[in-house]
C-alpha cells in the first residue's frame, strides 16, 4: 500500500502536467456515421504508426496526437479522399516510417522478394529429395 | 524500434505549407504561413505549456531573441490561459503565436512532438529542424544556420 502511494505521488503529478488540457479532436473517438467509410478509415488507422508511441498504431493509442491523427483520417475520408491519398500525405511529411504497410522501394523490395525466393528454394529442395526417393524405390 | 527513435520531418528543404492559426494569447497576433516568408530567416518554435522540456529551453529562446532573431511560435494543444501563464513565468520571446489546438499544422510540417524548432529562410522554405529542447550549445549552431539561410 505504501509503495502504491509512493508510486502515485511520484508519477501522478508528472503525467498530469505532461498532458494537454484540451479535449480530443472531434473525430478522435467518434466514428463516422457511414459504416462503409468508417471501415475504410479504421483499416487505415490500423496501418498508421503513432508518432509519440512508436510501437502502436494510431488506432490503438490514447496519445492526444494519435487522436488528432485519427480525426484527420476520418475527416479526410468523409471529405472523399482515398486511404492511399491520406497515407501519401503523411509519408510526404514523416517518411515511409509512418506506415505499417511500406511501399515497394529499392530499400524495401526484399520484403516481398524474400518469401518468394525462399518458397522457390524450398520447392527445389523438396523436388530433389522426392526424386531421390523415387530412384531408390 | 527503440522508443527514443527520432522522426525527422521530410519537409526540410520544402516550402512551408499554407496555414493560418488564430492568436494563442491576446498580446500577440496569430500566425500564418505568409508571416514566415518576410525576406529574413526566422525560427518557428513548436511548444506547449504542458511540455516540461519547453521550460528548459526558454532561456535559450530568450537569448536568441536578444541576438535579434525573429521567433514565431505554434502553441500545441493548449488553452489561452495556460499559454499566458507559461509565458508570464518563463518569458515571451515570440513575435507571433498561433494556436494549433488539433496538431493540424504540426502534422502539415512533419513535427512529431514538442518542443521542436524549425529554421525558415526568407522565402518561407524550411531549411532545418531541431528536435527536442534547445540547449546552451545549440544556440551558436542555430545562429549559424540562420546566418547561412540569409
Amino acid at each position: 500500500m505504501r509503495i502504491l502511494a509512493a508510486f502515485l505521488i511520484l508519477f501522478l503529478p508528472f503525467t498530469a502536467t505532461a498532458q494537454t488540457g484540451l479535449p480530443p479532436a472531434p473525430y478522435a473517438y467518434r466514428q463516422l456515421d457511414d459504416p462503409a467509410k468508417e471501415a475504410e478509415a479504421k483499416e487505415l488507422m490500423e496501418e498508421l504508426r503513432c508518432l509519440k508511441c512508436q510501437s502502436q498504431s494510431i488506432a490503438d493509442s490514447d496519445a492526444p496526437m494519435a487522436g488528432d491523427m485519427r480525426s484527420q483520417v476520418r475527416e479526410r475520408i468523409a471529405a472523399g479522399q482515398t486511404p492511399e491519398q491520406i497515407r501519401d500525405w503523411l509519408i510526404d511529411r514523416y517518411g515511409n516510417w509512418v506506415s505499417y504497410d511500406p511501399p515497394v522501394t529499392t530499400a524495401t523490395w526484399p520484403l516481398w522478394a524474400a518469401p518468394l525466393f525462399l518458397l522457390i528454394m524450398g520447392l527445389w529442395l523438396a523436388r530433389a529429395k522426392f526424386r531421390r526417393k523415387k530412384d531408390e524405390g | 524500434m527503440p522508443k527514443d527513435n527520432i522522426i525527422a520531418s521530410k519537409m526540410v528543404g520544402k516550402k512551408m505549407p499554407d496555414f493560418a492559426l488564430p492568436a494563442a494569447i491576446e498580446q500577440r497576433p496569430g500566425l500564418s504561413s505568409g508571416d514566415l516568408a518576410g525576406g529574413n530567416p526566422t525560427l518557428l518554435n513548436v511548444f506547449a505549456s504542458w511540455c516540461l522540456p519547453c521550460i528548459a529551453e526558454a532561456p535559450q529562446l530568450l537569448e536568441l531573441e536578444k541576438a535579434g532573431v525573429e521567433i514565431n511560435a505554434i502553441a500545441s494543444r493548449d488553452t489561452s490561459a495556460d499559454v499566458a501563464n507559461f509565458l508570464n513565468r518563463w518569458g515571451n520571446p515570440y513575435a507571433r503565436i498561433g494556436s494549433d489546438t488539433r496538431s493540424a499544422v504540426q502534422l502539415e510540417i512533419g513535427s512529431s512532438g514538442v518542443p521542436e524548432t524549425f529554421v525558415i529562410d526568407g522565402n518561407g522554405v524550411i531549411v532545418h529542424q531541431h528536435i527536442g529542447d534547445i540547449r546552451k550549445e545549440n544556440v551558436p549552431e542555430l545562429l549559424k544556420i540562420l546566418e547561412e539561410a540569409r
